[in-house]
C-alpha cells in the first residue's frame, strides 16, 4: 500500500468509505421490488431503441410491471431467438418480423393470442390491414399482433416521368413498360429507368403474386415456380434487364442509391415506407418537389396491383411466466395513440388504420400511396423454411439477371431446390397425418 | 566386463523393490492420479462434445426436431453427400483454400520480414516498432474491421483516394466479388503478422552470433547468409509458425462476418461461416456439424502434409 501514489490511495480510500452506502442501496432496491414483476422486451433496430421512450409511460401506468427492454442488431436477431428459445431464456415478449412467426410457432415458441384477442377491449382485429392481419395467422391460429406495417411500392422521378409525357405512374403493367421506354429513350444508354436491386426475392415474388402464383402448392409441400403464373411474371421482371431498362446491379454495386436517384442514373425504384424520411433527409432541398410514390402497377390495371404484406409484429413467448402482465404491454402498445408515437419516432407505419386516420397520415403526399398500397397486400406462404426459400429465389434470379441462364432453367432449379429444401416438411405432415389417421381408426 | 555389469543390474531392480522406489504400477497410479483432472476436464468438455456431434452429423437434426425431438431422423452419410453436391459448400472450401494459401504464405512472409527487419543492427527504436507491429494482433477484430470497412469505401475510402494519385481507377473493394477476397486477406496479414513476428524475433535471437562471425571470415555477404544460416537455423520456427497460422486460417470465420457477411455473391463465404449459417441462422445442425467434420479433416491432412514437407526437407 505505501508503493501507491497519495492520490489512488485518497481514492481507495473514498471508495471504501462508500463500500457501506452501497450496500444500503442495494437493499433498498431489493425490497423495492418485492410484488413487482418485471417483463423482458426484445425489440429490433431501431424500433427497439425507441421503445424505450413507449415504456416508461407503461410502467407509470402499471407501477407494479417494470419492462427491461433489450435491443437486439436484426442481422443477429433471427440466430439469438432461436438460441434463446432452445436455451429456454425467450423474452416474454419481443418484436418478431412477420416472415418469421410460422417458424417460431412451428418450434412452439409463441403463445396462441386468439382468445387474448377475442376478450381484449383494446385490439379489434377490424382496424387493422387485412394482409398483415393474415401474416400472423399459423394454421388459423393468430401468434401476433401486428406492431408497424411494412411493403413496397415504387418511388419515382415526376420530372423525368413528366418529360416523358406522363402526369402519373400507369398502373398496369403494360402501360407501365411502356412508360419506362419512353423515359429510356430520353436518359440513353448510360442512365437506365428501374433500380430493381438484383439481390433482393421481393421484386420477382410480389410480380408473381400479383398474377396469382402461389409460390408452394401441395399444402406447401413442393415449390411452385414453374407455375405459368411465376413464369409469366419472371419473363416480364427478367425483359426490364434484358431491356436496358434496370441496371444488372445489387446493393452493393450502387453505392449510394439516393445520389444515384438524384442524378437521374435511374428515374424509378421499388422499395419501402422507411425510404420516404431517408429520401427528405438525404435529398437537396431543390429535389424535395422532384419525387413521388405511387402503388404498385398490377398486371390487368390498379386492382391487381398487389405488394407484400411486411412488417413486424408484437409476440407473447410461451414460456413466459407473467402472460397477464405480458398481454398488458402487448395491448399498450397496440393503442393507436401509442401508434402514433411510434411512428413519430420511428417513421414505421403504423398497423391500425385509425391512427392513419387521426393522424392524416392518409392524406399526406408520399405517405397515401402506401395508405393504397395496404389495401392490397399478399403474405408470403406461412411456412417456417420461408426465409430459406426466398434466399434461393435471390440465387438462382440472379442467375438470370446476372449470368443469361434462360429463365426456364432457373426457375426448373429454383423449384428443384425448393423441393430439397421442403423434403423435411412433407415428411413432418405425412407422419402427422398417419399418426392422426391412427388416432381416428 | 560382463561380470562387472550383471551385479550393478542386479542390484538395480533388488534397490527397486525397496522402500524407497515404487513399483512400477504404483507409478502409474500417481500418474493417472495427477492427470486426471486435465483428462476430465478434456473428456468433458472435448471429447464428449466431439463425439456428440459426430453423432449430430449423421442426423437431420433442425428446427422440426426443437419442437419435438422425434422429428430428428437418423440419415447417415446423406449430410455430407448433400454437402459434396452443393454448390454453395465447394464455393466455400476453395474460398477458404484461396484464404489460407494466399494469405498463409503471405503472414508468414510478412512476418519473418518484419523480424528481419526489427533485428537488423541499424534499426534503432526496436521496442516501439516491436510494440507498434504487435497492436494490430490484440486489437478487437470487430474494431478493426469497421476501420478497414472505411479504409476500403469506394468512394471515400484511404485506399482509393491513394490510387488516384497514381491515376488509378477506384476499386469496389468489398463489392466486387473478384476483390473482396483479396480484401479480407490484406486485412488478415495485417491484423496477424505481428504475432509470428514475435516468434520469429524470439527465434533470430537464438541463432548463436558465432555463425555469422565465422561466415563473415569466410566472405558470405548478407544474401548468403540468410539462406545457409538464418533459414536453417530458423526451421523449427518456420515449422510452429507455419502450422499454427495455417490452422488457423483454415477456420476463418470473424473478417468475413464482420466486413462483408460472405458476399458479395458468396466469394468470401468460408466454410466456417457457412457452418454457422447453417447451424445457427437456419438451425440445421445436422448440416452444420457435417460441415464443421469435414473441416476437420482438410485442416488434419492439412497439418500432416506439412510435417511430412519439413521432415522431407531435413
Amino acid at each position: 500500500m505505501t508503493a501507491l501514489p497519495g492520490g489512488l490511495r485518497a481514492r481507495l480510500r473514498r471508495v471504501v468509505r462508500l463500500l457501506p452506502l452501497l450496500a444500503v442501496a442495494a437493499c433498498n432496491i431489493a425490497s423495492a421490488d418485492e410484488g413487482v414483476v418485471t417483463l423482458r422486451f426484445w425489440g429490433m433496430g431501431r424500433e427497439g431503441e425507441v421503445v424505450a421512450e413507449l415504456i416508461k409511460d407503461f410502467e407509470r401506468e402499471n407501477p407494479n410491471i417494470r419492462v427491461e427492454s433489450q435491443q437486439i442488431p436484426w442481422t443477429a436477431a433471427h440466430e439469438k431467438l432461436l438460441t434463446a428459445h432452445v436455451g429456454r431464456s425467450t423474452p416474454d415478449v419481443a418484436q418478431l418480423g412477420n416472415t418469421w412467426i410460422a417458424e417460431f410457432a412451428a418450434i412452439g415458441a409463441l403463445e396462441s393470442l386468439d382468445s387474448l384477442v377475442a376478450s381484449s377491449t383494446e385490439i379489434n382485429r377490424a382496424s387493422y390491414f387485412d394482409g398483415i392481419w393474415a401474416t400472423n395467422v399459423v394454421d388459423n391460429t393468430l401468434f401476433g399482433v401486428p406492431w408497424y406495417v411494412d411493403t413496397r411500392l415504387v418511388f419515382y422521378r415526376k420530372d423525368l416521368l413528366a418529360q416523358a409525357g406522363y402526369d402519373s405512374l400507369p398502373q398496369s403493367w403494360a402501360e407501365w413498360l411502356e412508360a419506362m421506354r419512353a423515359i429510356k429513350r430520353n436518359v440513353g444508354d448510360r442512365r437506365y429507368v428501374i433500380f430493381l436491386p438484383s439481390n433482393e426475392w421481393m421484386q420477382p415474388v410480389v410480380f408473381g403474386m400479383q398474377k396469382g402464383a402461389t409460390l408452394l402448392r401441395d399444402d406447401d409441400r413442393y415449390g411452385d415456380f414453374r407455375s405459368p403464373e411465376f413464369r409469366e411474371a419472371f419473363d416480364f421482371y427478367l425483359s426490364m434487364y434484358r431491356e436496358g431498362l434496370a441496371p444488372a446491379m445489387g446493393h452493393n454495386d450502387v453505392a449510394n442509391a439516393y445520389q444515384e436517384f438524384e442524378r437521374g442514373f435511374f428515374a424509378m425504384w421499388i422499395t419501402g415506407p422507411w425510404n420516404m424520411g431517408e429520401f427528405k433527409r438525404r435529398l437537396a432541398p431543390e429535389s424535395q418537389s422532384l419525387w413521388g410514390t405511387a402503388p404498385l402497377p398490377g398486371p390487368t390495371g390498379a386492382a391487381s396491383g398487389y405488394s407484400n404484406a411486411g412488417g413486424a409484429s408484437v409476440v407473447l413467448f410461451r414460456n413466459s411466466r407473467y402472460k397477464e402482465e405480458a398481454w398488458k404491454l402487448i395491448e399498450f402498445l397496440s393503442r393507436p395513440e401509442q401508434q402514433q408515437r411510434f411512428y413519430e419516432l420511428t417513421g414505421s407505419l403504423p398497423a391500425r388504420k385509425e391512427t392513419w386516420e387521426r393522424s392524416n397520415l392518409a392524406e399526406d403526399e408520399h405517405a397515401r400511396a402506401f395508405w393504397l398500397q395496404l389495401q392490397r397486400t399478399r403474405a408470403l406462404p406461412a411456412v417456417p423454411e420461408i426465409e430459406t426459400i426466398m434466399s434461393r429465389v435471390i440465387e438462382y434470379s440472379e442467375a438470370s439477371i446476372r449470368g443469361n441462364a434462360p429463365a426456364a432453367q432457373s426457375l426448373t432449379g429454383l423449384d428443384a431446390a425448393v423441393d430439397r429444401i421442403l423434403e423435411k416438411r412433407r415428411w413432418v405432415l405425412d407422419r402427422e397425418s398417419t399418426a392422426s389417421a391412427e388416432q381416428q381408426r | 566386463m560382463s561380470t562387472v555389469i550383471t551385479p550393478t543390474a542386479a542390484a538395480t531392480p533388488s534397490s527397486a523393490a525397496g522402500r524407497e522406489k515404487p513399483t512400477r504400477s504404483e507409478d502409474n497410479r500417481a500418474g493417472w492420479f495427477f492427470i486426471a483432472p486435465a483428462l476430465v476436464l478434456i473428456g468433458v468438455f472435448f471429447f464428449l462434445p466431439v463425439g456428440g456431434s459426430l453423432l449430430l452429423s449423421i442426423t437431420d437434426f433442425d428446427i422440426y426436431a426443437i419442437a419435438d425431438p422425434r422429428n430428428a431422423r437418423v440419415v447417415w452419410l446423406r449430410n455430407y453427400i448433400d454437402l459434396l453436391s452443393n454448390p454453395v459448400f465447394w464455393t466455400a472450401v476453395k474460398n477458404t483454400f484461396y484464404f489460407a494459401l494466399v494469405g498463409g504464405p503471405l503472414t508468414v512472409a510478412t512476418s519473418l520480414g518484419a523480424a528481419l527487419l526489427i533485428n537488423a543492427r541499424i534499426v534503432k527504436y526496436k521496442a516501439f516498432f516491436r510494440t507498434v507491429f504487435f497492436i494490430p494482433f490484440v486489437t478487437t477484430l470487430v474494431a478493426v474491421a469497421i476501420v478497414w470497412r472505411y479504409l476500403y469505401h469506394p468512394q471515400y475510402g484511404f485506399l482509393n483516394y491513394m490510387l488516384g494519385w497514381f491515376g488509378l481507377g477506384p476499386i469496389e473493394w468489398l463489392g466486387d466479388p473478384r476483390w473482396a477476397m483479396p480484401s479480407i486477406i490484406l486485412m488478415a496479414v495485417w491484423k496477424n503478422f505481428g504475432y509470428n513476428m514475435l516468434i520469429f524475433l524470439a527465434g533470430l535471437q537464438n541463432i548463436p552470433g558465432e555463425l555469422y562471425e565465422a561466415s563473415d571470415l569466410d566472405g558470405a555477404g548478407p544474401l548468403r547468409q540468410f539462406w545457409h544460416i538464418t533459414l536453417p537455423m530458423l526451421a523449427p520456427t518456420f515449422l510452429f509458425v507455419g502450422v499454427i497460422t495455417m490452422i488457423g486460417y483454415f477456420q476463418l470465420f470473424a473478417e468475413p462476418y464482420v466486413m462483408t457477411s460472405g458476399g458479395p455473391l458468396r466469394s468470401t463465404t468460408s466454410l466456417v461461416l457457412l457452418m454457422y449459417e447453417e447451424g445457427f441462422r437456419w438451425w440445421r445442425m445436422g448440416v452444420a456439424a457435417a460441415v464443421a467434420f469435414i473441416l476437420f479433416l482438410i485442416i488434419l491432412a492439412w497439418t500432416q502434409l506439412q510435417f511430412r514437407l519439413q521432415r522431407e526437407g531435413r
